[in-house]
């Protein structure tokens, strides 16, 4: 058998070399294709880098001092006073409730329950409640935040936030947020009245807290929960449970399935922050069509390249198939051509896409000097984009490599 | 009635071989009228004719790079008329070497390169027997010094004994030469031809050659002629004699 014997590398040896060579013939053309995949593959690299620092970062950010899954007791609705009679049409005009604050019922023994919720990170219980806190002259208005401390700082990592003095929540201490103590003339160790309703106690301020945000921070006051239950009216209650999850995409379908299974109220970040999911939608849609646009690009130039190397190469073509080349082995020199610029386009792109990376993180800062957020490329990123873009090169390889392998030998080498 | 022995197969033979182009268009054009012809292992044939004549088409046909319209063809025994794409390339690689006009070397590989590819093609890898076999070649082409360079790099005689020492290298039965010296000068023509003649009378492989220059047809054992796609004069030369 004169095709007899050959190994899985002997399979490649000529096809390989022909195609290495072909490449290095055409030099100048080469280098501007993988210059050229290189650039497609960084853009696609540094995009998907920077749109998942981004989002990571907003992300981060948004559900810092938010749960990601908070349970209350149900709203107050109306219910009708009498029921309607057999075939009557009743006509109803409905004035809402007042909402007054409301504990979870049965709330101690529902936190072991969703502790022990697939996916669940910890779970804090939390009496909120509007108020005033007074010092002296100056009245603000405030988010009373009542929590077990431990818990509170597994949901929001609330220790890592001060800013001043120790965080401890001891029976009447409290934490403020950094502007609200700004605003009250307070400093760590100073006592601030706390007002809500017909209630008022007053706490030590053990810490200051910075949020995220400056409107969290110029109205949270966080205390004990004992002493918010006192202050709001609602002994031994709490009005949510606050959970955080180990995925906080997951967040939504375990909502959903608290909710069939409690007669809470259930509500994920994600129906509460709508407006921001949806942002973030939108942005990865971007991102996947400028991906793929890019990609589209990229398939195109390595095919033109490859559609005019089969025209120049006519005529070497014709004497491979005239010495006994075969058809599939004519394919597979193109194909691998693809490949070839496909696989060093994207090492170079990789390289391009850490380096502008590198520059984003150095020169971009933000007013307070410090790098705006953190990207790096994942190495499963890097290689993610690097198989799609050789995968690509063969692609694009196919309509020539298909035109290079139906050459009619006779008429090639007539050329 | 006796088997015939391996020795009285010719090595190719047609049978009232037919070629028309455009066949069924209004363009159609019949080159090649019911040629006849076979040729037995270690001959070195002639195959001359006007421009038009044919030539080149049937050449084509005896080395499977075109397919004939009407006829038989065989090689070793062997009916072509039948086989596919794959089947027709496999053949050529084993039976069949050519040498071009215009030399048809890769530019991008050395000449040793170009000679140890069909070792390659065939089974992806060149084995130190196989390299050595195309030094060997090489050398005997009288190109010890030029093997590490490329075609661009040799003179066209030097090109053309590359391109010979290329077909000869796996020891095919047939080259097929379509004007391998048309495109040299006198002295590099006669060297060509002579180092032909000599791998013939070395390794006995069957040459067929197309040329107009019927100086070096003399020197063939046997000349065919090929006029308006028949065959006008087949008979032995002086030299064949």
């Amino acid at each position: 058998m004169p095709w007899g014997g050959k190994t899985v590398l002997g399979w490649l040896g000529f096809e390989r070399r022909v195609a290495m060579r072909f490449l290095l013939e055409g030099r100048m053309q080469t280098l501007l294709i993988i210059v050229g995949v290189a650039a497609g593959v960084a853009v696609v690299a540094y995009i998907s880098a920077l749109i998942t620092g981004l989002q990571r970062n907003t992300l981060e950010k948004t559900l810092g001092a938010q749960a990601h899954v908070t349970l209350s007791a149900p709203d107050d609705v109306v219910l009708a006073a009498r029921a309607p009679a057999a075939g009557a049409t009743l006509l109803t005009q409905t004035q809402p409730r007042v909402q007054r604050p409301r504990s979870v019922a049965n709330w101690q023994s529902l936190l072991p329950l969703m502790e022990a919720l697939p996916g669940v990170a910890a779970v804090s219980p939390m009496v909120a409640g509007a108020g005033l806190a007074l010092r002296g002259e100056a009245s603000k208005s405030i988010a009373l935040v009542g929590v077990e401390l431990d818990r509170y700082d597994r949901i929001v990592q609330l220790r890592s936030k001060v800013v001043a003095g120790t965080a401890r929540l001891d029976p009447g201490e409290g934490i403020l947020g950094r502007e609200l103590a700004e605003d009250l003339g307070v400093r760590v160790g100073d006592r601030v009245r706390l007002v809500t309703g017909d209630n008022s106690d007053s706490v030590r301020v053990t810490a200051l807290v910075d949020l995220g945000a400056r409107e969290l921070n110029r109205r949270t006051v966080i205390v004990p929960l004992r002493t918010a239950q006192s202050l709001v009216g609602l002994p031994g209650g709490a009005t949510n449970l606050d959970l955080v999850l180990h995925d906080v995409w997951t967040a939504q379908v375990l909502a959903d399935d608290m909710a069939r299974r409690w007669p809470y109220k259930v509500e994920s970040w994600q129906r509460a922050n709508a407006q921001l999911v949806a942002a973030l939608n939108a942005q990865s849609v971007s991102t996947a069509l400028i991906r793929g646009v890019v990609m589209v690009v990229v398939v195109l130039g390595i095919a033109s390249v490859l559609v005019v190397s089969v025209v120049q190469k006519r005529r070497e073509i014709g004497i491979l198939r005239a010495m006994g080349a075969t058809r599939g082995q004519v394919l597979r020199i193109f194909l691998l051509q693809g490949a070839i610029v496909g696989a060093a386009g994207s090492a170079l792109g990789v390289l391009l896409a850490v380096l502008l990376i590198w520059a984003f993180t150095s020169f971009v800062r933000g007013s307070d000097g410090l790098p705006l957020f953190a990207i790096t490329l994942a190495p499963l990123l890097a290689l993610q984009v690097a198989a799609v873009a050789t995968f690509c090169g063969v692609l694009a390889a196919v309509a020539p490599a298909r035109r290079a392998a139906a050459l009619d030998p006779a008429a090639a080498i007539r050329m | 009635m006796a088997a015939p022995s391996v020795a009285a197969v010719p090595l190719i033979e047609l049978g009232a071989v037919g070629k028309t182009y455009n066949l069924g268009r209004p363009n159609q054009a019949e080159v090649l009228h019911g040629v006849s012809l076979s040729i037995a292992r270690g001959e070195f044939v002639a195959l001359i004719g006007p421009s038009g004549s044919g030539k080149s088409t049937l050449l084509n046909i005896i080395g499977l790079l075109e397919k004939m319209t009407a006829g038989s063809y065989r090689i070793d025994g062997q009916e072509t008329g039948g086989l596919d794409d794959a089947g027709l390339t496999a053949l050529r690689g084993t039976s069949l070497g050519f040498v071009f006009q215009f030399h048809h070397l890769l530019p991008a590989f050395t000449a040793l390169e170009n000679v140890t590819l069909p070792a390659l093609m065939r089974e992806g890898r060149v084995s130190p027997a196989q390299r050595e076999r195309a030094r060997t070649v090489l050398a005997a082409m009288g190109l010890a010094d030029a093997m590490g360079k490329h075609p661009g790099e040799l003179s066209g005689g030097m090109q053309q004994r590359v391109a010979i020492a290329r077909a000869l290298v796996l020891q095919p039965p047939l080259v097929l030469a379509d004007e391998p010296t048309g495109n040299l000068d006198t002295a590099s023509s006669d060297e060509v031809f002579g180092l032909m003649r000599r791998m013939h009378a070395e390794l006995h492989t069957s040459f067929l050659v197309v040329t107009h220059d019927t100086r070096l047809a003399a020197r063939c054992d046997r000349i065919i002629e090929l006029v308006d796609g028949r065959i006008e004069r087949d008979e032995a030369t002086p030299a064949g004699v």
